[in-house]
């Protein structure tokens, strides 16, 4: 059973506990299909969605998840809160703890805030991206979309392509998909390799041909303009001729190979519309599993646990 | 007033002393060392099976007066020092106002003075406000008493500006101490570029950062002739350019500290932002590089970089918190013991680790118990033990890397112009005015 406080990364967290989340998520998956799209697993629970960073994509599905599962929530984003009037982290955390929260997820644009906060206040956490550290649940999402497709991951070869340095999804891919048995390549240009990466248990590769040669799975990662200030690659075009994905560069993929992307997407960067809009794309099937394995996760953290100590 | 020091092992690398004498002091300065001494009407200190040492100097600790006095003062940070061994150490001049005139050392000074523990040497700035422009007055500070000059805590990273620096301070007979990082390398970093930098997703810092400035500086010093310390020096590349300075016979010199002799990158953990301190930890191979340095006389003194904060600003996220950490009452014991206990150094290399590198770096005629000499004396004892317990400090900082360790050998006392200052188990006390 996943028996832990807080979903605060993929790194550490073992192959029978993302099984177990995963499982779970599919019994979660025809719930928007019902008539009342809702399960009353989380009733008198409050989960607050602490966003201290923009993002509609996945506050959404934490909120719309939580409240599938009839969970009270609450949201707020750093722009509308006291955060704006000079708040620190842990006093917010202190006020919000005071309120008696069950869950606080987190986004922020530092690296450790969640853990930083998961130290601070006695209710779970999930991290929903912190900085460029990890996003777990994207992780956990990919992984469950990946299953869907391919039914298991031993052998599997998943090869990610884009801004890797910055990207709190691939480092969440990198310890999931590894863990689940699947072989990782990274491809990018090396100013956008973190260093050491290797050491994860991955492999880089800086051609994108020999990269997409016999994957079952491409995934493109935005490339982060907004954290760009150094200068990472001379061009966008430059960067499209050598690492964008179109249906000429996806040949050498596997026949069955499919194509993910975390969103959003920077079209005609990383990803021509001709790929993410074509037959390989399984881009939103992507956004409809994380309601699912959000779902999954709030549930197995908060009610799971509870559950358990009330047995106890 | 006298004072017979009996029975100790006396530990002076300047005199090549390493033996079991009494030391008699008047006075306040040394007044006779020898076997068996008697004094009538001495007070006399039994110091058998304890180390008697010239006064540990540390040249590197933020004593954060005047202006950032929530952190750490004058009287709280000379009286962690007496407490850590140390009868003198020098403060770096990033305060607010900087200490880029004569005013500011005039004020160090005599709030040392009115504080009365440890002896406080003045570091000026090299430029003016810290701002790496235009030089500062460093020839009316030297006069007021500034030991040496230093931007640290910043570079100075203009290559024609640290060119002039080297000259001009060389007329005044002191050293640069160069804070050794390029700015742009160092970019918003946050830990060592590395592995663990690579899987918290936090910016890194890599050893080029610092290794590059310190390379260039040697060869500015080459150039000029001038006095140039490195400080903090954390990667085995600086260490390889240090090696091959003096192997030139370049007047070139630097400083470790205890933090990046014991600890690597890994000690980060999970965002522990103790942890976070600028030069970064860096890896097992750059600690070992660096031990072994300290073992074959590359590096010539051990300094603390002593940098108290209030916890707002270390139990806060990681990207938010300050660089730095205490070190000023854990430095002695936790070389004690990676050092002396080891056996890597023998005594009388720790002492010039402590006490007569640092002073001659510096150009001070203390770090020796020669007869004449002032009676700065730190008496050790490598029978006992330390606990580092930072409720107990007597700095207000309480951001240690080393809570809850306990490090073999202990400060059993600190004498400053024959005054005991501190003695283990008690409270500091000033020296009489």
């Amino acid at each position: 059973m996943l028996d832990r406080k807080d979903l605060l990364g993929l790194e550490g967290v073992g192959r029978e506990e993302i099984l177990e989340i995963l499982d779970t998520a599919k019994g979660f998956v025809d719930i928007p299909q019902r008539t009342v799209k809702k399960v009353p697993a989380l009733r008198g629970f409050t989960v607050v969605n602490a966003f201290y960073e923009s993002s509609t994509r996945t506050r959404t599905s934490f909120e719309i998840a939580a409240k599938r599962l009839s969970a009270d929530t609450i949201n707020f984003a750093a722009s509308s809160s006291s955060v704006s009037k000079g708040e620190t982290l842990l006093d917010t955390a202190k006020n919000l703890m005071a309120m008696a929260p069950d869950c606080i997820i987190l986004r922020h644009q530092l690296s450790g805030a969640a853990h930083f906060l998961s130290t601070q206040v006695t209710c779970h956490v999930v991290n929903a991206g912190d900085g460029t550290h990890e996003h777990p649940t994207q992780g956990l999402l990919d992984a469950f979309t990946i299953r869907e497709k391919k039914g298991a991951f031993e052998g599997l070869k998943v090869t990610i392509v884009g801004d890797i340095l910055h990207s709190r999804v691939a480092r969440s891919n990198i310890h999931g998909l590894s863990t689940l048995g699947a072989n990782v390549t990274l491809c990018a240009p090396p100013t956008l390799i973190p260093v050491a990466v290797e050491r994860l248990g991955v492999r880089v590769e800086h051609s994108l041909d020999r990269a997409v040669a016999g994957a079952d799975v491409v995934m493109a990662l935005r490339v982060q303009k907004e954290r760009m200030e150094g200068g990472y690659f001379p061009s966008p075009q430059e960067y499209f001729e050598l690492y964008g994905l179109t249906n000429a560069r996806m040949k050498g993929a596997d026949r069955e190979c499919i194509v993910m992307h975390p969103g959003p997407m920077n079209r005609g960067l990383e990803i021509a519309s001709e790929v993410a809009d074509g037959p390989r794309s399984v881009i939103l099937e992507q956004v409809s599993n994380g309601v699912a394995v959000r779902m999954a996760v709030l549930y197995l953290l908060v009610v799971g646990r509870k559950t358990r100590e009330t047995a106890d | 007033m006298k004072l017979l020091i009996k029975n100790g092992r006396v530990v002076d690398p300047v005199q090549g002393i390493d033996d079991t004498l009494d030391l008699l002091v008047e006075d306040g300065r040394i007044a006779r060392m020898g076997e068996r001494l008697a004094e009538k009407g001495a007070e006399v200190l039994d110091c058998v099976g304890l180390v008697v040492c010239p006064g540990f100097i540390d040249m590197h600790v933020h004593l954060r007066e005047p202006g950032y006095e929530y952190k750490e003062t004058i009287l709280t940070g000379t009286r962690a020092a007496v407490a850590g061994g140390f009868t003198a150490v020098a403060c770096m001049p990033n305060t607010d106002p900087p200490c880029d005139n004569e005013a500011v050392v005039r004020f160090i000074l005599k709030k040392a003075q009115e504080a009365g523990y440890a002896r406080v040497l003045p570091v000026g700035c090299v430029t003016k406000g810290r701002r790496g422009a235009e030089l500062a007055e460093l020839g009316s500070m030297a006069a007021s008493g500034a030991v040496a000059f230093s931007d640290d805590g910043s570079c100075v990273f203009n290559p024609i500006l640290m060119r002039r620096a080297l000259e001009y301070s060389r007329g005044l007979q002191r050293p640069i101490l160069q804070h050794a990082e390029d700015p742009a390398l160092f970019s918003n970093g946050q830990v060592h570029e590395g592995l663990v930098s690579t899987r918290l997703g936090l910016k890194g810092i890599p050893s080029a950062c610092e290794s590059s400035v310190a390379g260039r500086d040697i060869e500015l010093a080459a150039l000029t002739g001038g006095g140039l310390h490195l400080c903090h020096l954390s990667t085995a590349a600086s260490m390889d350019h240090i090696r091959r300075a003096k192997a030139a016979g370049l007047a070139v010199t630097c400083e470790a500290t205890p933090h990046h002799l014991l600890l690597t990158e890994e000690a980060v953990g999970a965002y522990d932002t103790r942890m976070k301190v600028n030069p970064p930890l860096r890896t097992e191979a750059d600690r070992r590089a660096l031990l072994a340095a300290v073992v074959d006389g590359t590096v010539d003194c051990i300094a603390t970089d002593h940098a108290p904060h209030h916890p707002d600003e270390k139990e806060i996220e990681f990207g938010l918190a300050a660089f730095g950490m205490v070190g000023l009452e854990t430095a002695v014991p936790a070389m004690l013991d990676l050092l002396v206990k080891s056996k890597l150094v023998p005594m009388s290399r720790f002492v010039e680790l402590f006490a007569a590198n640092p002073a001659r770096i510096l150009g001070l005629p203390s770090g020796t118990l020669k007869k004449d000499a002032e009676a700065d004396i730190t008496i050790l004892s490598l029978k006992h033990s330390t606990a580092v317990a930072p409720d107990k400090f007597h700095t207000m900082g309480r951001n240690t890397p080393f809570q809850g360790r306990r490090f073999a050998g202990r400060v059993e006392r600190t004498l400053v112009a024959g005054h005991t200052c501190y003695a283990a188990g008690k409270a500091p006390e000033p020296r009489p005015r």
